[in-house]
């Protein structure tokens, strides 16, 4: 392989290469410094003149000494059953001390847009034993659910609750979890795998770690090396793949980098205009095939900026994904765990994946249901500053005693504690009986007559 | 998808790639000529000449093609297959089958196919209806096949000569058999070509008269779209635009449907493609999918794609239109369609416009809902084409330029809220914020079609909804109590508008499709508990008692019910038994 000398600009993780021969859109290079360590990187920009390459780790040693190797393709993951149980870096390499792993085939990372023609409908309930989501916002099997948090909410329990928890009712189907990190912190990496150990689910996980204190540049790759091997899993190997994702802000900050080092015309507060359909390709890489078994499950997590969901992280995100979990700083001040706000909060496949055959007939009508009632009464709170109890109507003052109940009965709930969807539905009406049944407008009568507490054929007896 | 005129294809050499656009030297190119680029012959277009360079948008990823490979000027436009095979079919942006593509190289997305948009094998019967010695004009109807359970019009192409028919088959024939030969030995098969990126030519654009009745109450009923018109729904996400689109996919009565997934969600295709055929035309009783053609690139596909996906759909529904057809086009998302504009622009380095869009954003969102219209068309026939355009503002902030520049162009609005989607008032538009322009060119339809008092009905309705926005601006200070009684009654009255009619559920059997007369009848049962509640007020009735009246509680239920008419009746009986007795006690 040759390698040039050819560098004559290095601009933050960029390299710019003068070369002589041909080199492709998106090959893979590798840089070569004095002492004989090799940085990867890989072309942004070809032409016969210039070559641009961004580096994934610091370019700290690259100098115009450095070696360039262009390897004639694009940057491929090794993949196999053996990397179940495996640590790996955010740039692939084992890290956990373990031997090299011994691929069954090389895939390409970018990974191809599914055919939506191919596509099989998610239409398989997860259960997670948490009642904001199973209930509100249920997840399906294929699905992109992210998880909206900000600084200093308990977003990794939530997300360590529903991969511990998560199960299709009635399925014994081979499972895994692909775990990548971007940018968090040892500490917040020791507390999953801690709860991985603990749970035994490191057997059937993969991880991709890429800590605060690793390029940044690596970023880029490190969920894309995740999807590829979950990819595999899934549709090569037949399993259900639950692939969590974190932080997504960390890796949109490392894109961010990379558009200015390029001198790229920025798009809102700075992020490149191609955040969209970059994100996209991470995200859409979710879902299920028809006439294959497997199936990715995506939970990204974010940490929003200043707790503004208009923020363009969380923004593109909820424009690509079917969905999305709202952590609250509210309710987590109130001392609610989970302290899930479904207001902001919406699982657009739920409909695919509840009712008669799947979880219940009458899940859609609680649902909304508790939705309307307290979405009013969290209104009312703030008429209530103002003007007091006293000075609301009968039903108001119901719809804002819902809002507490729907607080403190169906979201709060325990860190290990594991409902049945029946349970979260039996709940549902409980707190929903509270409310005069000629305001259960969202629910037809048939199923009133048949869930509701006090009609239900044991009350009638009474 | 084939291509439009020939020249001499030239070849060049490619210079540069960043991305989706490429550099080519050495190539004898004019302005959006398909290419052939690389080893793999991509295909692509040419989007600016700038001395040697050719710069050109590629349709499929660029990954691992080099500079020095070869590129390959067809000469030819981008171009769309028009003829029977079209309906049921599902494309990509650049007409590619998606069913095809799956039989050519599997369940993902490769490169380097082409795919020709419809069938050149499957035979078709065709029945002529000219006949030998006929005159025939650009845009006549040759004769006519039964593509589903739409007749499909063969057409003489609308760009070329009139002519005299010599002969004329009749039988089963691909699309590419000749089957109209005219004096001047001009042969014509079923098939034609047409590039995207021109507006079929129509006789004459005329003034919309007639609504695109949807189902949807709030939009049939509030704020309705003429056939021919063009509409835009803004929203943040997750607040309804795809549901609303898809809804108006379904129910409106459109005779062909064009539905363009452009740079959204790849599940939602698959949606449409499970659901569509199991779901019956309300009118016809026929599946759904027999009238409706798909294009899907979704937000992982080319951007060159998404930005072609557009064109490809309106230059179908023009064709559809031709044969004198109703066709409605939804465009989900227009923003992602502006944000392929935005990106190709940047790698060009073109000057920047409002928040990085091209200059000439303005000009090309114009250009395209301008191709709706209710036309006469060549052959005489009336035909329409309404646009129904979804629009992603980026935090939901609509004063951003896509939406401001839809807005100048389009004659109807319906703004989506988040506020209303988090407490799950769906459809989520916002009554006060919308309008239609089409109010007056419709007024007659309804005065005839629904009840000569529809239109004072609507504007109640409004009235109350209007009214209620003022109210609650004070209540939100002072608490209901405070109200005087007949303002408490208005506040219950908008409360039954807003749940009752205006919320419909999409996801119910019966709810998801409301025709006119149930619209009216719903609406009219509200104005009739006003009407009652007023009386009773100044009878000296209580507004709480008003508000306790039993029988209307058992409105919302209607709406679920698909024989509504007694139960309705028995409402209206038990409503005005209650008031009596209450003005009665008063
Ligand atoms: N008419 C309706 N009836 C019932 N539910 C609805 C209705 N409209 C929207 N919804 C609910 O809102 C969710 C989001 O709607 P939708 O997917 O149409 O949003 P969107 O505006 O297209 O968002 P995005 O911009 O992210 O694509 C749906 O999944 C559904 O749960
Ligand atoms: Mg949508």
């Amino acid at each position: 392989m040759k390698e040039y000398r050819t560098i004559t600009k290095i601009a933050g993780p960029l390299v710019f290469v003068e070369k002589t021969e041909p080199i492709a859109y998106q090959e893979l290079v590798n840089v070569v410094l004095s002492d004989g360590t090799i940085k990867r990187g890989q072309v942004l920009d070809t032409s016969d003149e210039l070559v641009v390459v961004q580096i994934f780790e610091t370019t700290t040693g690259i100098g115009r000494d450095s070696g360039v190797r262009f390897t004639g393709e694009t940057i491929k993951m090794p993949v196999g059953h053996e990397m179940l149980g495996r640590i790996l870096s955010g740039g692939g390499k084992p890290i956990d001390g373990g031997p090299e792993i011994v691929p069954e085939k090389r895939l390409d990372i970018t990974g191809a847009a599914i055919n939506p023609y191919a596509r099989g409908m998610p239409a398989d309930f997860i259960q997670t034993g948490i009642s904001t989501i199973d209930g509100t916002n249920t997840l399906v099997r294929g699905q992109k659910l992210p998880i909206f948090s900000a600084a200093g909410l308990p977003h990794n329990n939530v997300a360590l609750q529903i991969a511990r928890q998560a199960k299709v009712p009635g399925s014994t189907e081979n499972f895994a979890v692909v775990f990548a990190a971007m940018g968090i912190t040892k500490e917040e990496a020791n507390y999953f795998m801690q709860d991985f150990e603990r749970t035994g689910a490191l057997e059937r996980a993969v991880v991709f770690l890429n800590l605060a204190d690793d390029p940044a540049v690596e970023r880029i790759i490190t969920p894309r090396l995740a999807l590829t091997t979950a990819e595999y899993l899934a549709f090569e190997l037949g399993m259900h793949v639950l692939v969590i994702l974190t932080d997504m802000t960390n890796y949109c900050e490392a894109l961010r980098q990379i558009g200015a080092a390029r001198e790229e015309v920025p798009g809102r507060r700075g992020y490149p205009g191609y955040m969209y359909t970059d994100l996209a390709c991470i995200y859409e890489r979710a879902g299920m095939i028809k006439g294959k078994k497997g199936s990715v499950t995506q939970i990204p997590i974010l940490t929003m900026p200043g707790d503004d969901i208009t923020h363009p992280i969380p923004d593109l995100t909820g424009y690509i994904t079917e969905g999305q979990i709202v952590v609250s700083r509210e309710l987590h001040r109130k001392g609610i765990y989970p302290p899930i706000n479904v207001l902001p909060s919406l699982s657009r496949l739920m409909n695919l994946g509840i009712g008669k055959g799947h979880t219940r007939e009458d899940h859609k009508k609680v649902s909304d249901q508790m939705y309307a009632g307290y979405a009013e009464g969290n209104d009312l709170r703030g008429l209530v500053a103002i003007v007091g109890k006293d000075a609301l109507s009968e039903r108001d003052r119901l719809l804002l005693e819902f809002a507490d109940l729907f607080e403190n009965r169906f979201v709060r709930q325990g860190y290990d504690e594991d409902r049945t969807i029946e349970d979260t539905l039996n709940l549902g009406w409980e707190i929903l009986s509270t409310l005069p049944v000629e305001q259960l407008t969202r629910i037809d009568r048939d199923l009133i007559n048949k869930y509701h507490p006090k009609f239900r054929a044991g009350a009638k007896k009474e | 998808m084939k291509t439009e005129k020939t020249k001499e294809a030239k070849k060049g050499v490619l210079k540069r790639i960043a991305g989706p656009v490429v550099t080519a030297v050495n190539l004898d190119a004019h302005m959006y000529d398909v290419v052939k680029v690389g080893k793999e012959a991509l295909m692509g277009e040419v989007i600016k000449i700038q001395g040697d360079n050719t710069i050109i948008q590629v349709y499929e990823d660029t990954s691992g093609i080099r500079p020095g490979e070869p590129v390959i000027n067809t000469g030819l436009s981008l171009s769309v297959e028009l003829g029977p095979g079209l309906l049921t079919s599902i494309y990509d942006g650049i007409q590619r089958p998606l069913a095809v593509l799956v039989e050519k190289m599997g369940n993902f997305i490769e490169r380097g196919v082409t795919a020709p948009g419809l069938s050149h094998t499957k035979k078709w019967t065709f029945k002529p209806l000219v006949k030998a010695g006929d005159k025939i004009e650009p845009g006549s109807i040759l004769g006519e096949v039964q593509e589903t359970n739409i007749v499909h019009r063969v057409m003489l192409p609308p760009n070329v000569k009139a002519g005299v028919v010599k002969t004329i088959r009749s039988g089963d024939f691909t699309i590419d058999e000749i089957i109209c030969i005219l004096e001047d030995g001009r042969e014509y098969p079923m098939i034609q070509r047409w590039p995207v990126r021109v507006p079929r030519p129509v006789r004459e654009k005329k003034n919309p008269t007639i609504p695109l009745i949807t189902g949807q109450r709030i939009l049939d009923g509030l704020f309705p779209i003429a056939k021919g018109g063009t509409a835009a729904i803004p929203g943040p996400f997750g607040s309804g635009k795809t549901v609303t689109q898809q809804q108006l996919a379904k129910w409106s009565d459109a005779e062909i449907v064009v539905y363009i997934g452009c740079g959204e969600r790849g599940n939602e295709m698959t949606e449409v493609l499970t659901e569509f055929p199991s779901l019956e035309d309300p009118k016809s009783g026929k599946p759904l999918m027999e009238r409706t053609v798909l294009i899907a690139n979704t937000s992982n596909m080319p951007v060159a794609a998404r930005e072609a996906s557009v064109y490809t759909g309106i230059t179908i529904a023009e064709y559809f239109r031709d044969m004198g057809y109703d066709v409605s086009l939804m465009a989900d998302s227009t923003s992602r369609w502006a944000e392929a504009m935005r990106e190709i622009s940047s790698r060009l380095e073109e000057m920047p416009g409002e928040e990085g869009y091209p200059a000439y954003l303005a000009a090309r969102l114009s250009e395209f809902y301008e191709r709706a219209g209710l036309v006469e068309t060549l052959n005489g026939a009336s035909g329409s084409v309404s646009v129904i355009g979804a629009v992603s503002p980026p935090g939901g902030d609509f004063s951003e330029p896509v939406t401001q520049n839809t807005l100048r162009i389009v004659k109807v609005f319906w703004a989506l809220d988040a506020k209303l989607s988090q407490r799950r008032h769906f459809p989520a538009i916002n009554w006060l914020n919308s309008y239609s322009l089409y109010l007056d060119a419709l007024h007659d339809w309804y005065d005839k079609e629904v009840s000569p008092d529809w239109n004072k009905i609507r504007s109640w309705a409004m009235e109350v909804l209007q009214k209620e926005a003022e109210l609650q601006e004070i209540v939100q200070l002072v608490g209901s109590d405070a109200l005087p009684e007949s303002e408490q009654v208005t506040i219950e009255v908008a409360r039954m508008i807003r749940e009752i009619f205006l919320q419909q559920n999409a996801y119910d059997a019966v709810d998801t499709f409301c025709d006119m007369k149930k619209q009216y009848d719903m609406l009219k049962a509200i104005k009739l508990f006003a009407d009652f509640a007023y009386a009773a007020q100044i009878a000296g009735v209580s507004p709480s008692q008003i508000i306790a009246v039993k029988a209307k509680n058992e409105l919302p239920q209607i709406k679920f019910i698909k024989d509504y008419k007694p139960e309705l009746a028995k409402i209206e009986k038990e409503m005005d038994a209650e008031f009596n007795t209450l003005r009665s006690a008063a």
